[in-house]
């Protein structure tokens, strides 16, 4: 625990990529097998079932830490991270441990910490698994208990992404990076045996095993600066559930962008898809379909909600596959041949296929940019996000690279708030007030229709939190009702109807645009200006 | 709840805290006729009154911070000064080199304002003496019970790893410290594990100087040079936090950063300030550290500035004693 411990001080104290993937390199290199694929495990942002909850925690803080409840909170609410401040007030004294943290008493590897102390405590009575928790808060010092309250409730948030991981497994065993992608996604189980057979580069993929999506970026500058528009596929961006198809000796699965798989809930895409010949993985998007035209997000999102599918609710609620590339045929891995190649083959099997429910995404027809660009104006109209660009001439990598697949999606809709609730942030962001919730008038009250957590700057950031803390009305817990006095911008991309908020309307993706300081509470938005919004949207 | 006590020895005025009985100012922050200093940080001893009084320690820091022609005047700790009606006296508060207590004697009554203050040892200072009082005047700066230190020992002996550990990679050790206290209490707790000189930024160097004119025993200096960065590969350089992500700081080369500061205990500030260690080492009193100020003064009524006091003021009041918050202007940096 206490290399893993070194590890996450190193990764939490650096902002450069390169230092970060050299620490988990040194470290990869260095540590038991089964720690380093419990490492791989925890920093790719995957998570044990949780067996003690965050209200639990919570409440056990408060009774171990001998000072008044009020006193635990306002200083849960000053840093802003549970684990933390479990680690800063109940952890072995700092005075009387040495200050790196170490403690001689307890050095359980990564592996054996999960194996034999925080799997085991999901078989436990709630009193038993109080006592073994605060237990190991007593008697670690302050950056293992820490971690420790961080991996019984979630992500670590260190500032490491899955690319990032993978470069540095790439860099220690000498393979391409595609390749401990590929053995990386969808679900294996950390141990020393997986950690081998990534090493020796023989896992043994499952039969079902996807391939890493290929992501696009954003659309920075003009459209014409990618060059002729000829060279370039423009396809809508379709707004659903981002899917792989995997056909493979007899069997379909259906894997989400989350890795997850999806077969079970899509059940008439999975019956069509049993019809593609073996030895086929075929990239798309799973969208919701009715009367001949994608349906808004919302109503994919209330299928998947659904634990159980009902006749009623397929009906109600059809899905569709809609193929955007071929990433295997005939069992051969054809990623590095060229889009136009993948696509003239995709075209073919689709085709063949027959049939509504696995179509062809349909090529945007424009012989110039300007024509596309007249074309981007009707995206809303027909419930696509914006419009994809994929160079004919590109393979289909991993992860987001930029270059030749690009999205460029179109404006969001835009509305004034009025920041009524903020919270204390994560991660680097812990004991600032970085988490608000901004509402619109409805009468004469405010009523919180989005929560953003993006869009200022450091300085911004900065300011609000000082301006926050000055200007408290009540505080519930860590969070803190403010005076109506700020109006920010905000930006989403969608809305729907909420019956699980009190304003009745779920915004998509709010985040802020810029803070409106020349305008006044009372020039914010009303609600009726959303609700109309949304009646325009679902004519 | 608390009366109005007929003999206030101390209030806050626009102009600072303020002795009506003795006419005199405790680190006011705008000019006036005579201003008692507890210590020499910028926030504490502003330009611009019309006498200053310090503690024999503190005069040289005191006179070399003021402009040229100002008035200080410089009483040895414990001796006592007649102001107006008041006895005055000053006693360590173990801050920084000179920082002092303010103690005020009037008809019976006995207040004392801490200034800022700490109960760790530093090798630069004298220690924090506890002076009996009916009413306590205390910084609050870390008044939360998250806010605990490790020994100073301890933090120094981290800071030399960190310094071993770079120079083993061939790179300079930047670490940022105010320059004015912090700074010397590093060189001077690193004699314990080095004889080595350090490289100090010119600011730093201002103030060493004069800590070991007044004999304060620290590692040996030198100023930083324009020289190429493999001149610094491998030295610890000690720089005020200002110079951080300046200029100046390019001629290091690939240098690892550190902070000294209190502050440094919390993730979130230890990540924000963007330096690739944080080391816990400060010059003021943690939470057991205030807690424990108070027992020993035996004040029954105590009084927060600058900080978390609004909180410390509660926890007091829950447990019995009569405890406020005195709004000042004094700051939190560290």
């Amino acid at each position: 625990m206490q290399r893993f411990a070194a590890l996450f001080e190193r990764l939490d104290t650096t902002n450069a990529t390169s230092a970060k993937v050299e620490a988990m390199a040194e470290y990869f290199r260095s540590a038991p097998p089964a720690d380093a694929a419990w490492a791989v495990y925890v920093l790719m942002g995957r998570r044990v079932k949780r067996s003690v909850g965050h209200a639990l925690l919570h409440a056990w803080l408060i009774e171990e830490a001998g000072l008044p409840a009020w006193l635990v909170e306002e200083t849960y609410g000053s840093i802003g991270d549970l684990a933390e401040t479990i680690a800063l007030l109940v952890a072995a004294d700092p005075a009387a441990a040495p200050a790196s943290g170490r403690d001689p008493t307890d050095d359980l590897p990564l592996s054996r910490w999960f194996t034999e102390r925080i799997l085991p405590l999901a078989d436990l009575e709630p009193a038993a698994k109080r006592e073994h928790v605060t237990g190991w808060w007593r008697q670690l010092a302050y950056r293992e208990c820490f971690l420790v309250n961080k991996l019984l409730t979630g992500a670590l948030r260190v500032g490491v992404s899955r690319s990032l991981v993978t470069r540095a497994l790439a860099a220690v065993f000498e393979q391409p990076r595609m390749q401990i992608e590929r053995a990386l996604i969808g679900e294996w189980a950390p141990s020393a045996d997986f950690w081998q057979a990534l090493a020796c580069n023989e896992g043994s993929l499952h039969v079902s095993h996807p391939y890493p999506f290929f992501l696009a970026s954003p659309l920075e500058g003009p459209v014409e600066g990618l060059g002729a528009r000829e060279g370039w596929l423009a396809e809508w961006k379709w707004d659903g559930i981002r899917g792989q198809i995997v056909r493979r000796r007899g069997e379909c699965t259906l894997w989400s962008r989350g890795e997850e798989i999806i077969t079970a809930r899509f059940p008439e895409i999975t019956a069509a898809a049993s019809r593609v010949p073996d030895g086929t993985v075929i990239d798309g998007e799973v969208v919701a379909w009715k009367d001949d035209r994608v349906a808004p997000f919302a109503q994919l999102q209330q299928r998947i909600g659904r634990l159980k599918l009902t006749a009623k609710i397929l009906n109600e609620i059809p899905a569709r596959f809609i193929a955007y590339d071929l990433l295997e045929l005939r069992g051969d891995d054809i990623r590095p041949q060229p889009l136009r190649q993948r696509r003239g083959a995709l075209g073919a099997m689709v085709q063949q296929l027959g049939g509504t429910i696995i179509q062809l995404s349909p090529p945007i027809e424009a012989v110039s940019w300007q024509q596309l660009a007249e074309q981007r104006q009707h995206a809303r109209a027909l419930g696509v996000e914006g419009i994809m660009l994929k160079s004919w001439e590109s393979h289909y990598g991993a992860g987001r690279q930029r270059g030749s697949w690009w999205k460029w999606k179109i404006d969001p809709f835009v509305f004034d708030g009025v920041l009524l609730y903020a919270a204390p942030g994560n991660g680097r962001r812990s004991n600032l007030y970085t988490d608000y919730t901004f509402g619109v008038w409805n009468g004469d009250t405010l009523v919180p229709v989005a929560k953003a957590y993006s869009g200022l700057n450091a300085g911004e950031i900065q300011e609000l939190d000082r301006w926050i803390r000055a200007h408290t009305r009540e505080k519930f817990g860590i969070v803190r009702s403010v005076e109506s006095h700020h109006v920010f911008e905000l930006a989403y991309e969608g809305i729907a109807k909420s019956t699980r908020h009190k304003s009745g309307v779920a915004l998509r993706f709010p985040r802020i645009v810029r803070w409106r300081k020349d305008k006044s509470v009372a020039e914010a938005d009303k609600l009726a200006d959303l609700q109309r919004v949304l009646a325009e949207q679902h004519a | 709840m608390r009366g109005c006590s007929v003999e206030e020895l101390v209030v806050a005025t626009a102009d600072g805290l303020y002795c009506p009985a003795g006419n005199f100012h405790i680190d006011p922050w705008r000019p006036v006729q005579r201003a008692v200093i507890t210590h020499a940080h910028g926030d504490h001893l502003r330009p611009g009154s019309g006498e200053y009084v310090t503690s024999a320690p503190g005069a040289a820091l005191a006179a070399r911070r003021l402009p040229a022609n100002c008035l200080v005047k410089a009483i040895a700790y414990g001796e006592a000064q007649e102001l107006g009606t008041t006895q005055v006296s000053l006693h360590p508060a173990g801050h920084i080199l000179g920082s002092a207590q303010v103690r005020i004697e009037h008809a019976g009554s006995v207040w004392v304002v801490s200034g800022d203050y700490k109960r760790d040892p530093d090798p630069t200072c004298a220690p924090f003496e506890p002076v009996a009082c009916d009413v306590f005047i205390s910084e609050a700066t870390f008044a939360l019970p998250a806010y605990r230190w490790s020994s100073s020992a301890a933090v120094a002996a981290e800071i030399h790893e960190w310094w071993q550990l770079n120079r083993a990679r061939g790179a300079a050790s930047v670490l940022f410290a105010y320059a004015l206290g912090k700074a010397q209490r590093v060189l001077a707790e690193l004699t314990r594990f080095t004889a080595e000189a350090v490289y100090v930024h010119g600011a730093v160097a201002a103030l060493t100087d004069v800590y070991r004119e007044q004999g304060v025993k620290m590692l040996p200096t030198m100023p930083v040079i324009d020289a190429p960065a493999a001149h610094y590969a491998g030295a610890l350089i000690i720089a005020p936090p200002s110079a951080a992500g300046s200029a100046w700081m390019r001629r290091f080369g690939s240098s690892s950063t550190g902070f000294c500061s209190g502050w440094m205990r919390v993730r979130g500030d230890r990540r924000r300030r963007g330096f690739d260690r944080g080391f816990v080492l400060s010059d003021h009193a943690d939470w057991p550290s205030l807690l424990r100020t108070f027992d020993d003064s035996g004040a029954r009524r105590i009084l927060l500035t600058h900080g978390h006091g609004d909180t410390m003021s509660r926890y007091l009041r829950e447990r019995g004693v009569d405890a406020a918050v005195m709004r000042t202007e004094y700051g939190a940096e560290e």
